[in-house]
């Protein structure tokens, strides 16, 4: 990925292939975190503008349902995870035309509101979506190859590895990019920004659809991991964890959300087992710690880190 | 060309019972250095928030390069060559010096294309030129936030040229600044805009900088422009000094009548 960011990627990398090799049931936990990270990569690009969006589940449903709904007429990952961004980029195009005109709360609450209707959507519109029962994926081919379970998921893990390292190498590209640097300046002083002939909306509109994108393709692949899509991965509670996890991993680099994300599932999970009636409230305090302590999260930890070693070597 | 390069005719606008702008007709040439001054009120800012798209008059018309930009939006305006700065700085907080005027480089020279970095080659270079232009050349990798008023506010009119406007509007370019350094901080931009054949209207409070750096003089009040002219005369016009300028008279430098 270039420069500072090359190295954590390769060790990150080959840790989560090494611990999934050494305990196989983290395969799944980790391609749904990698998958939670792409949708936290595009709150990432929103938080950099000031806004926080409630609602982003609404993408990570739409492709995960995108998925579901196509997997009869399509039998390919390689074909439904493009249809999943596809579909999550063209509602993307149409609720940010909408919700990009506001700031703020407002911004937030629009986003949550969409998601919600969309979450009613779906568990009251029994005959399409058959409710909270959800809708059963059957296991796809990857590239044309029928694989076994064991294998499907290794590949889903480096398939989703190999998304992450990629696309957060062109949204690093995107935030250096002059439309990429516009965001913070909405955060700061948007007017100046239309003082200089550049709509801030349109800015705030391009990396809204890219977040969409970008939780439609986690979406997709959640889908098509856990191989059964029911409402709940649109419920505000989703939405919130992805804001969650953002605050988690830190803002300062493309990398954060991934840390993040697998951060928080393994703590989830571990968590869960170890203390099943005060998982939820472990999670809170990790947060609490964070933003106490770590307000640029643990990529910031890690950042603080480097700098330490590098100053006594 | 010929005939004046911003022409306002007949602009009024009213904030509630205020009349901010009551029948303004002004011309401005290719290459003018005009003053505006005028007590609190009287409608200086009013006039810039309207040329630029902020504000739309309520009637009147106004025309750059011939063309009608009335009710036109701020960006629309600013690409057609009319940039603004502030009298308070509007800075990215969030960059740095350099990354502040590239990004005004880049809005000028292709914005929506590519991945290409905000600082490439082309768009650093263009942002230093200007930077050194105004003597901020070392204050290029300085964060917005740590710079004193004076850089803050050289950098935010560095900002507009980078946008490479025709007419540049300045809001009391010299407001905030120790009293010590604003001839400097003028001599600098006055510069910089004359060697980039920038047109310039800038509201003023400070009547040596106006004696100093004006070709011309508009004495607005009430909405309204009183007098215009060059400054020697303007400023030496009994009527306009009682009128207008009041308590302002104290600090106009040079003639003793002006102090009558």
């Amino acid at each position: 990925m270039g420069g500072r960011l090359a190295a954590p990627a390769t060790v990150g990398t080959a840790l989560v292939l090494g611990l999934a090799a050494a305990a196989p049931w983290l395969t799944f936990v980790f391609t749904i975190a990698l998958a939670k990270g792409l949708a936290v990569l595009g709150i990432l690009l929103l938080l950099r503008a000031g806004q926080v969006s409630f609602g982003h589940a609404l993408y990570l449903a739409v492709g995960a349902y995108t998925v579901a709904f196509a997997r009869p007429l399509a039998g390919d990952v390689l074909v439904l995870l493009p249809l999943a961004t596809a579909v999550a980029t063209l509602v993307g195009v149409v609720v940010g035309l909408f919700v990009a005109r506001y700031r703020d709360i407002f911004f937030g609450m629009l986003n949550l509101a969409f998601s919600m209707v969309v979450y009613s959507l779906l568990e009251k519109l029994y005959a399409v979506t058959r409710g909270t029962d959800g809708i059963r994926v059957d296991r796809p081919t990857i590239a044309g190859v029928a694989l076994e379970r064991v294998p499907y998921e290794w590949t889903m893990l480096g398939l989703m590895l190999a998304l992450a390292i990629g696309l957060g190498f062109v949204a690093r590209l995107f935030l250096a990019s002059p439309l990429g640097q516009a965001l913070p300046a909405i955060k700061a002083r948007e007017t100046r920004l239309e003082f200089a002939g550049i709509s801030a909306r349109r800015v705030l509109l391009v990396a809204y659809v890219a977040s969409a994108a970008l939780a439609g393709l986690g979406g997709g692949v959640i889908a098509l991991t856990t191989l059964h899509v029911t409402p709940l991965i649109a419920y505000w509670t989703h939405s919130g964890e992805l804001v969650f996890i953002a605050i988690l991993g830190g803002g300062g680099a493309v990398l954060g959300p991934f840390l993040g994300a697998v951060a928080f599932e393994l703590v989830r999970v571990y968590a869960a087992a170890a203390f099943p009636d005060a998982w939820q409230m472990i999670l809170g305090a990790v947060l609490l710690g964070i933003i106490l302590f770590a307000s640029r999260g643990l990529w910031g930890l890690y950042e603080g880190l480097m700098a330490r070693l590098g100053r006594r070597a | 060309m010929s005939g004046p390069l911003l022409s306002a005719r007949g602009l009024s606008i009213a904030f509630g019972g205020v009349r901010a702008a009551d029948g303004i007709d002004l011309d401005v040439a290719a290459g003018e250095f005009l003053a505006i001054i005028g007590p609190n009120g009287a409608g200086k800012t009013t006039f810039i928030n309207m040329a630029t798209g902020y504000l739309r008059p309520q009637t009147g018309t106004i025309s750059f390069a011939g063309e009608t930009i009335t009710g036109l939006a701020p960006r629309a305006i600013v690409r057609r060559g009319i940039a603004r700065s502030f009298q308070i700085p509007q800075l990215f907080t969030e960059h740095t010096v350099l990354e502040n005027v590239a990004l005004k480089v880049a809005a000028r020279r292709g914005f929506w294309h590519g991945f290409r970095p905000l600082l490439d080659a082309a768009t650093t270079r263009a942002a230093l030129a200007v930077l050194d232009q105004f003597g901020l050349g070392d204050a290029a990798f300085a964060r917005a936030t740590e710079l004193n008023e004076g850089t803050r506010k050289l950098t935010d009119i560095a900002m507009a040229v980078a946008l490479e406007p025709r007419v540049l509007l300045m809001d009391e370019p010299t407001s905030g600044v120790a009293s010590a350094e604003k001839f400097a901080i003028m001599d600098t931009l006055v510069a910089a805009l004359r060697a980039r054949g920038v047109t310039a209207v800038f509201v003023e409070h400070d009547m040596e900088v106006v004696e100093r750096y004006a070709d011309r003089v508009a004495v607005w009040s009430q909405g309204r422009i009183l007098a215009s002219g060059p400054p020697a005369a303007v400023l030496s016009d009994p009527a306009v000094l009682r009128e207008v300028i009041g308590v302002e008279a104290r600090h106009v430098g040079g003639g003793g009548d002006a102090r009558a």
